[in-house]
């Protein structure tokens, strides 16, 4: 049986159905990080020993009927701003290096209650700043459709470890896109639910108003599976939302006949890549020729969402990274002449450029003098960007957009100018400045054999209408045998499809 | 025109952010936030009066509970993150003359 090629709800029923082992799934995953992890450096820490002891004690509870969910016994990764007790969180940066966490962010508890098996945790740009992984503390990670290429970012360790096989699921972060595009990059899928969706209690923040957890996966049923397992109200995030009981994959018919989605007319004008372009059209055919209707719309405040998006990120940023100041956790500089040299020398040794240069950015939007033309402007913006998404989920269902405006840039382009790599972020940040759920689905390939994603907008709460949608895609992707992304290094994972 | 960013800013936002930098790097993030803030400029075309500044999506409203303790002491466990620690307590450098 080829172990590889299945997705995790795939695994979990033969897992249910004693037709695979708990540790075969596990020993899969783990021969492939074996096979994989030198060229691709998804991870960044392993759980071998525990991952293999853990599988047997899930294959036990789920004959004892403790773990009876669809994904028990599926191996997992998380990316490491996740809090996982007594293993390293370093959000790949130097200051928290040697941070052991006393205590699991709830998600964990949730995907322990689930019956799933955290195999290790993934590399990401430090502190989740940054769109390529680059900016990592501890090496880059490569995209395992052309290892010459990055991952994206900044969930790039998830994405790439899905991609190549070396976990059957993962859990990214997304502040600003840091989920929706490295899954188009990685040719998988991510979802970014809806802010309030999933607790964040355990996850190190970046900008609190617009982060938020969701799962990466092999394909939209297991993002909906994972979703289940890890949403949900949580008493120690008071921004958690209590949506009752979560049902998502019963919603995933592939009916969209009728289905309204809008195109933002704008986000097909300039800067958008050629083969990117044609491939978002193609779907939009696919997705006519499946009885949905399909209409283009105005955004008139599209050039204002990186400005304010920044703006909002960095003065966030600046505030939630006060903490580390070599006191409590983390890394603390070796020489210093009292207390405010040591805050100053830790924070200078022990944060990257990438990090500084957003901390000073929002420190001084922050500042007495700029802080109206500045940080409240931004504020403003993004009440008068929510107006138009609200607007035009009056008429529409599902909102599209591409997930990024290229495909995966080679290593070593993307840092040389921080603001041409922030202008990349353009269709993914109102999504996070509203609050809105959105899924990236695979749907192509340029003309080098890198993936290309569409991203599915919806409007707050309205997952099952995008998972639904992109379900439906996805099946008829299939059917009609579309590539989303050539595999010239072995490393990525050809699903068999249809 | 955008704020003209000087030496003077950079130093007093590497106060609010407690960095220390070199010169050189003092330059680069001057140049940096220059182009940043050349670029967010284009917020001015909005027009934004009469707009309210939107912080929490879903409206802020306070959310309560009962002030119990749920977790126990964790004083060994927390402590064992701390980069130099004494007697049950954190340890800093001296703070008062």
């Amino acid at each position: 049986m080829e172990l590889d090629s299945l997705t995790a709800l795939e695994l979990g029923r033969k897992i249910r159905q004693r037709q695979i082992s708990v540790l075969d799934g596990v020993k899969n995953v783990f021969s492939q990080i074996e096979k994989k992890e030198g060229k691709v450096h998804a991870y960044l820490d392993l759980y071998k020993k525990e991952a293999f002891a853990r599988a047997k004690q899930v294959e036990k509870g789920i004959a004892d009927g403790v773990y009876t969910g669809p994904l028990a016994g599926v191996p997992i990764a998380v990316k490491d701003n996740i809090c996982v007790k007594g293993k390293k969180t370093t959000c790949a940066s130097r200051i928290l290096g040697n941070f052991v966490p006393q205590y699991n962010a709830e998600v964990i508890d949730r995907l322990d209650k689930a019956g799933m098996i955290i195999v290790g945790k993934t590399n990401m740009d430090e502190f989740a700043m940054g769109s390529t992984t680059e900016t990592s503390a501890f090496g880059i990670t490569r995209n395992p459709w052309n290892t010459d290429h990055v991952p994206g970012g900044s969930s790039g360790g998830s994405c790439a470890a899905v991609a190549a096989g070396e976990t059957y699921m993962a859990l990214g972060s997304d502040t600003g896109g840091s989920i929706r595009q490295p899954s188009s990059f990685c040719g998988v899928t991510g979802l970014k639910p809806t802010y309030g969706m999933v607790s964040r209690y355990g996850l190190v923040a970046y900008a609190s108003s617009l982060d938020q957890i969701g799962p990466v996966g092999k394909d939209v049923a297991d993002c909906a599976a994972l979703l289940e397992v890890i949403g949900g109200h949580d008493p120690k995030d008071s921004t958690s939302v209590d949506r009752g009981k979560l049902d998502f994959s019963g919603d995933m018919t592939d009916k969209i006949v009728g289905m309204k989605f809008g195109v933002p007319r704008e986000y097909l004008s300039e800067g958008l890549d050629e083969d990117v372009k044609a491939v978002f059209m193609n779907t939009l055919r696919t997705l006519t020729g499946m009885g949905a209707i399909v209409e283009f719309f105005s955004v008139k405040t599209m050039d204002y969402m990186i400005p304010a998006y920044y703006i909002i990120a960095s003065a966030e940023a600046s505030s939630n990274l006060e903490r580390f100041d070599g006191v409590k956790y983390g890394y603390r500089s070796d020489s210093y002449e009292g207390l405010h040299d040591m805050y100053k020398k830790t924070r200078t040794e022990g944060f990257g450029e990438e990090v500084k240069r957003r901390i000073m950015l929002g420190s001084f939007v922050l500042s007495s003098g700029y802080y109206d033309a500045y940080y409240l402007k931004a504020l403003k913006t993004k009440a008068l960007i929510k107006q138009e998404f609200d607007r035009a989920f009056q008429d529409y269902d599902v909102i599209l957009a591409p997930a990024a405006p290229y495909t995966a840039p080679r290593i070593g382009e993307s840092l040389k100018d921080p603001l041409a790599m922030y202008l990349g972020d353009v269709y993914t940040v109102a999504v996070n400045l509203c609050g809105l759920p959105g899924i990236t689905v695979p749907c192509g390939m340029d003309r080098n054999g890198l993936p290309v994603g569409i991203q599915m907008i919806g409007d707050c709460f309205m997952e099952s209408k995008i998972l639904r949608a992109a379900h439906a895609y996805e099946t008829m992707r299939d059917s009609q045998g579309v590539l989303c992304g050539r595999d010239d290094t072995g490393l990525a994972l050809q699903r068999s499809r249809g | 025109m955008s704020k003209k960013i000087d030496n003077e800013i950079i130093e007093n936002v590497c106060i609010l952010a407690k960095l220390s930098l070199s010169d050189e790097e003092k330059e680069q993030a001057r140049e940096d936030m220059q182009k940043m803030l050349d670029y967010v400029e284009k917020l001015e075309e909005l027009d934004t009066d009469g707009v309210e500044p939107l912080s929490h999506i879903f409206g802020d409203q306070n959310v309560f509970r009962e002030d119990e303790v749920t977790n126990g002491d964790a004083r060994e466990a927390m402590l064992l993150n701390a980069p130099k620690a004494r007697e049950g307590q954190y340890q800093v450098p001296k703070t008062i003359g």
